[in-house]
């Protein structure tokens, strides 16, 4: 049924359908409005069979989701930036010990300085935790990969998270086509768990692994994250079966066949870079873009065909590796290997600065004339921050930066956008 | 031949502390007595010897499953009895088990209980358990919200005073004086100082939970009857169980129950009960000791008594601590009391 | 595509309008996208808020720049901040106020717009009136329809009777009516009947 709701509303509805048994919450801007949506739901008596507790810290959230997932209950929690710091231990617990969890990541950016906007810095710092991760283009897409994730986790006991930029489409409002009840069903059977505490027949885990077992069991993680680059095009390819609109999959190209320069980049801004691609295509650029869907497990092989004909790659990632440079750019750099084609880094999108089809338009255009530097800052004020550095230079005590480069660039709603 | 010869026969008491206790009838003999009891924490582990966790933790889920009908899936936070019960690729544990993290036994505990109540199947129960460290620190945030929360989890605590796995490093549970690796007895307070610390079992009380208990390994059939009480109701309990670690304080492995006894019976650690935050029962003493009988057993508390000059004041402090608690749970009564 | 961004300050509904709006296209079988310049929740703040509206799906997720009307909730921010910034030639101006033009010290600048393209409306008066609380937002919307056609009255109704079911949603929707019928009013006042 198509709706006009916000982004929040829509998954929650549709986590709804997918009949979770234990949902967990603790409040986080910007992910707050989904777990509020559940909480309604169940106390409303619109979603049964399912007992939402209301927990004292993320720690405490993933930690209940563990016990409930280890008890056979299809379990499910959400956070953002620093929350998922504070659970960091129970990520990868929870990944290490196989439960199926499906947990919201409403990206945002991790302090310090504390800004509660969208990046994709959360989500980079648990990327090696053994979760899938799955990064949403839209907010169709982000309801939709819920389905397709508890499906997915269930079928490998590994938890899932589903990466949805916070604000941009947490709080966004537009047309959202919610499934029938029925249709879910018939997509995601009930959970039947891979291990179960059960008086029945008693198992003990979580057991200290030493040295003589730890490898094999790291290495039977990853090759369970082979096995879903497998089953991820599958379940997509079922899905728009059942539901009848494409989502989910490793990746999938737009006008990249003949394009000379190809744009790379996980979420929601690849919205906008379809737009600045037709625009140029219109002005007779070769140009494309390739949206990745699936960062972990990252699809090295399905990438490298889908850029090696490009003449130059852009990474445009809403993450900095500091000291580095890309995270998306140096996983993208991986799957090209062999390859002498230039990759190029664009950190965009920090903090939540907003990505203008303008300054995107600029950038494509540069590479295109192949000017563009090896990393890129997009929108970098470089007079502010040439200010902090000669003042760090010649200060003995110069202060804490970040409020000096706010006093530098003037408050910000005196400003349209 | 002549002379009628006789043999004294010596009738013990029942309700001594005699473990099994032949003279009682069936019911009130204990679980540990029975052949027929789970072993839920069964043989094979690698406990030290004379460790009290193990003794603590085998009375405690062989009394929860009795309690249970055997319908029971216990919870560990990390530590002791999680690191040598499990000893890759072995398990000591005959009912389903679970290690999450550190900090974490009650929100995973919590869980559970939520997934079996949600999955149809509220008659098992979930017990969460943890050592010192793991309920007074580091989990002490995720008891809290279990306890809020009102979970339907018991939570034991083994407290052995200290950070015993990772070699003895103090935790807010190590009473005043002790030793440990970083309360060390040098300087000017030797050991773990005085005003640090916190009373579990009161900060629970504090939460208005429906059962709070103390208990002893060296009270096999009060520590059992409280476990079977906890297992009688339903909603957040905790159970606070002293548990000697001879390693850590330097005490006698074939000393651990007499330890033990000698911490209640000198009033340094009370036998209580409380529900919703009041007290409801207390254990008497039965024959006080100074706590200096006590503090002798254990290594941890030999600077105490260096050379000529025992360090009086601070011995003193601990007997004034004592008698703190014999004064607020009326631990010396005599028959007619009335509690 | 036609882009609108509404300012105003917390409190006032800026985001709600920009909801409804999107709420109205909806109903009227376009897409829509609707979402807030985000800060942190405080009453007075200024807000800014954006809605596009399409035939077919709308995939940029930048904040208008280039906005095709602006809807000006709070008047007290024509001189802090920069809300005319990046309007287009031919753009519409709605602006909550009972001051003519002049008062606002605009004048001049509206004058450059096509006419009929500006007016101001006494939102908040009429949502005093019509619904008994300050708030401008629904009064506004019907004042949008009217100046601009992109949407009808109908559909802003019921997008306003969705979000605020009963009485409340009735005031509303009289309140956008009420504001609708002024905008109206004053638009053929200006255009002389042939």
């Amino acid at each position: 049924m198509l709706k006009q709701i916000e982004g929040s509303r829509a998954m929650a509805e549709t986590i709804a359908l997918c009949r979770p048994q234990v949902i967990c919450a603790y409040p986080i801007t910007p992910q707050t409005h989904i777990v509020e949506g559940l909480g309604e739901m169940v106390k409303a008596g619109a979603l049964t069979g399912c007992e939402f507790i209301n927990v004292e810290s993320e720690f405490a959230a993933l930690s209940v989701a563990i016990g409930a997932s280890a008890a056979g209950a299809r379990s499910y929690t959400a956070t953002s930036s620093q929350g998922l710091l504070f659970m960091a231990e129970a990520v990868y617990n929870a990944a290490g010990l196989g439960l199926p969890i499906v947990m919201t990541l409403g990206n945002r950016a991790i302090g310090a300085p504390i800004n509660i906007w969208n990046d994709h810095s959360d989500a980079m710092s648990m990327k090696d935790a053994g979760w899938i991760m799955l990064f949403a283009e839209t907010n169709q897409e982000a309801a939709d990969l819920h389905i397709q994730a508890f499906r997915l986790a269930e079928a490998l006991s590994c938890p899932v998270m589903v990466c949805v930029d916070g604000f941009i489409l947490t709080h966004a409002y537009e047309r959202i086509d919610l499934p029938a009840q029925e249709q879910v069903d018939a997509y995601l059977p009930p959970f039947e768990p891979m291990q179960v505490l059960d008086p029945a027949d008693p198992v003990s885990i979580g057991a200290m692994v030493g040295p003589e077992g730890f490898t094999e069991v790291r290495y039977l993680a990853h090759h369970k994250q082979l096995r879903a680059l497998e089953m991820i095009p599958d379940l997509a390819v079922e899905f728009e079966e059942r539901f009848g609109r494409a989502a989910g999959g490793l990746l999938h190209s737009y006008r990249a066949a003949d394009a000379e320069t190809l744009i790379v980049a996980i979420g929601s801004v690849n919205g906008t870079i379809k737009d600045v691609v037709d625009e140029m295509r219109d002005d007779g650029h070769p140009i494309g873009c390739v949206v990745l869907t699936s960062f972990r497990p990252f699809p090295l092989a399905r990438l490298h065909a889908a850029l090696e004909r490009a003449g130059r790659v852009v990474v445009v990632e809403k993450s900095l590796a500091v000291g580095l440079g890309g995270v998306l750019a140096s996983n993208v750099r991986m799957a090209l290997r062999g390859l002498a084609t230039p990759v190029h880094t664009a950190i965009a999108g920090l903090g939540g600065r907003p990505i203008t089809k303008g300054s995107l338009r600029r950038l494509f255009e540069e590479a295109g004339r192949g000017t563009l530097d090896d990393i890129t800052f997009l929108d970098l004020n470089t007079a502010v921050v040439q200010r902090e550095i000669e003042r760090m230079d010649a200060l003995p005590r110069p202060g804490p930066i970040a409020e000096n480069i706010l006093r530098s660039a003037g408050p910000p709603m005196s400003r349209a956008v | 031949m002549t002379e009628q010869s006789y043999q004294r026969v010596k009738f013990y008491q029942t309700g001594t502390l005699t473990v099994g206790n032949r003279l009682l009838d069936e019911v009130n003999r204990t679980v540990q007595a029975s052949m027929s009891r789970s072993n839920a924490l069964t043989s094979g582990h690698r406990a030290c010897q004379g460790c009290g966790e193990a003794l603590g933790a085998r009375y405690a889920l062989d009394a929860a499953m009795r309690a249970t009908d055997n319908q029971l899936v216990a919870v560990n936070a990390t530590g002791c009895l999680e690191v040598f019960t499990t000893p890759y690729p072995e398990t000591s544990w005959q009912l389903p088990w679970l290690h999450s993290l550190f900090g974490n036994a009650a929100a995973v505990a919590s869980g559970v209980a939520a997934a079996l109540r949600v999955t149809g199947r509220s008659h098992v129960r979930v017990i969460a358990q943890g050592g010192d460290g793991g309920t007074t620190d580091i989990g002490f945030g995720c008891l809290s919200g279990m306890f809020e929360r009102n979970d339907d989890v018991l939570y034991i605590c083994y407290d052995n005073q200290a950070y015993m796995n990772t070699g003895v490093q103090r935790s807010s549970a190590t009473p005043p004086t002790a030793r440990t690796a970083t309360t060390p007895a040098v300087g000017p307070e030797p050991g773990n100082i005085f005003g640090s610390g916190k009373d579990l079992p009161r900060i629970a009380m504090a939460h208005g939970i429906p059962y709070v208990g103390t208990a002893s390994v060296a009270d096999l059939h009060d520590l059992e009857a409280k476990v079977t009480r906890a297992m009688g109701l339903h909603g957040a309990r905790y159970i606070h169980i002293l548990v000697p670690c001879p390693l850590g304080w330097g005490s006698d492995p074939a000393d651990t129950i007499r330890v033990a006894r000698l911490a209640t019976e000198s009033g340094l650690f009370p036998l209580f009960e409380a529900e919703y935050g009041e007290v409801t029962a207390s254990t008497p003493i039965r024959r006080q000791v100074p706590v200096e009988e006590y503090l002798r057993t254990q290594q941890r508390f030999a600077h105490l008594f260096k050379g000529d000059s025992p360090d009086v004041e601070r011995i003193a402090a601990l007997q004034r601590a004592a008698d703190r608690n014999i004064r607020t749970y009326h631990l010396l009564r005599s028959a007619g009391d009335e509690r | 595509m036609f882009q609108i961004r509404i300012h105003g300050r917390g409190g006032q509904g800026v985001v709600t309008a920009a909801e409804l709006l999107s709420v109205a296209a909806f109903m009227e079988g376009k897409h829509a996208q609707a979402f807030p310049s985000f800060g942190s929740e405080r009453m007075g703040a200024p807000v800014v808020a954006f809605c596009r509206i399409d035939d077919k799906e709308i995939r940029t997720r930048e904040p208008i720049a280039t906005p095709d009307a602006l809807i000006i909730q709070d008047p007290t921010l024509l001189h802090s901040v920069d809300v005319f910034g990046g309007l287009s030639p031919a753009g519409y101006i709605l602006i909550n106020s009972s001051k003519d033009f002049s008062a606002l010290g605009i004048d001049e600048f509206v004058a450059g717009f096509p006419p009929g393209h500006a007016r101001a409306v006494a939102a908040t008066d009429l949502a005093r009136t019509h619904v008994g609380r300050p708030i401008p937002n629904a009064a506004l919307l019907g004042g949008f329809a009217a100046l601009t056609g992109v949407i009808h009255l109908d559909a802003v109704s019921a997008a306003i009777r969705e979000r605020f079911p009963g009485p409340l949603g009735e005031r509303n929707v009289a309140a956008a009516t009420a504001a609708y019928q002024a905008v109206m009013a004053a638009a053929r006042e200006e255009v002389p009947a042939c």
